[in-house]
């Protein structure tokens, strides 16, 4: 199996249904998974504050769910994330493909990058950076427990090492 | 001109189902708290722009429950994107209300785009929500609210609305807010200390 059918069938044995995202280069296959899977509700929202409300709303209606997103798009939700998941004490799942590290090309992404921990940790909300095939599975079942068990969102950052990240082809 | 609390409470007289209600930062939710506190109501502390995606993501969880998203003009331009999502996904259970005074009133009374530019329906329709109209008056938007499911997708209803601020401001206690909402959606945990 790969990592992301990994990964998606660690959502599934969580009851995670719902998944909201703007795409990603690097999280295609994760998001053609949710798409080939009846069992998925996906749903591509414009901006990522947009995909939190949507995942807010829906686990106070019963259906869990998640947003998938990259690096930069965390950088649209740290006020979703402080004025609506983290007081109201909603265990959204954030899944954030890492850009910006490990031979990023674009300083943009290097630059939003770096805001990225240092906000979960000023918000002191839980992340897990996801680096290999053989512990993925385990951290992310356990992150995803705890987040539903203790009320509290969670990040769960997918790592170059995990997703072979972005490269620039015919580098000069 | 209408105005919001009085619309707020002639939707809330109603809402006999109890239809879930998200209602956006500010005003918005000061006013429907004004207007009776129901158990399906939801009430934004904060995340500006967000009523209508929360409100999408209740209609999607509970699909035969009513879900109505009540959200300032302010509020809404900041995050029109969401509009056409909704329009794609086409809720038949989901309605959206703005309430447009044409300005930010609670920060100080800025003029909105809406104040003298753009308009909220068209831009709803152009989004692709076929079901977005003009409210003309009282008796129009309750003609409105009761026809809301006859176009068999999401609907939009907008209203022109006096300068009047809320009437009262709600409890500022978001975990509770949270946790009377998913008990009045049936979610809630439950157990003794809900006695
Ligand atoms: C992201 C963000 N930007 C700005 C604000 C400040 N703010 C709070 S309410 C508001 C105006 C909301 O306008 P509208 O939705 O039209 O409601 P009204 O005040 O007119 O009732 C603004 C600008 C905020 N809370 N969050």
């Amino acid at each position: 199996m790969t990592w992301s059918d990994v990964f998606l069938n660690t959502l599934k044995e969580n009851g995670v249904r719902l998944v909201t995202y703007v795409p990603d280069n690097v999280l295609t296959p994760l998001l053609d998974g949710v798409a080939a899977d009846n069992y998925f509700m996906p749903v591509c929202a414009t901006r990522e504050d947009e995909a939190v409300g949507m995942a807010a709303g829906a686990w106070m209606g019963g259906l869990r769910g998640c947003v998938m997103m990259q690096t930069s798009g965390f950088g649209t939700i740290p006020n979703a994330i402080a004025s609506l998941l983290v007081p109201y004490q909603i265990p959204a799942i954030l899944i954030v493909s890492e850009r910006g590290a490990l031979g990023e090309f674009n300083s943009g992404q290097v630059m939003v990058a770096r805001t990225m921990r240092p906000v979960l940790d000023a918000l002191a909300m839980a992340h897990h950076t996801l680096t290999d095939e053989k512990t993925m599975p385990f951290i992310a079942d356990r992150a995803i427990k705890q987040a539903v068990a203790t009320q509290s969102p969670v990040a769960l950052i997918l790592s170059p090492l995990l997703t072979g990240g972005k490269v620039l082809k015919n580098a000069p | 001109m209408m105005n919001r609390g009085d619309l707020t409470k002639r939707l809330v007289a109603k809402l006999t189902h109890d239809e879930a209600v998200v209602a956006g930062i500010g005003n918005t939710n000061f006013d429907l708290y004004v207007a009776g506190h129901r158990p399906q109501n939801f009430y934004m502390l904060g995340s500006m722009g967000l009523a209508c995606p929360i409100a999408l993501g209740v209609a999607l969880a509970q699909p035969e429950r009513g879900v109505i998203a009540l959200e300032g003009d302010g509020s809404i331009l900041m995050n029109l994107g969401c509009l056409g999502t909704i329009a794609q996904i086409k809720p038949r259970n989901l309605t959206i209300i703005i309430m447009d005074n044409g300005t930010y009133q609670i920060t100080g009374n800025q003029p909105t785009a809406t104040k003298e530019t753009s308009d909220i329906v068209k831009i709803a329709q152009g989004a692709g929500i076929g079901g977005s109209v003009w409210a003309r008056d009282e008796k129009h938007f309750d003609e409105l609210i009761a026809r809301r499911f006859e176009y068999g997708g999401p609907s939009l209803i907008a209203a022109k609305i006096d300068d009047k601020p809320a009437a009262g401001q709600t409890v500022r206690d978001p975990a509770l807010i949270r946790s009377r909402f998913m008990r009045g959606l049936g979610t809630g945990r439950g157990g003794a200390l809900d006695a």
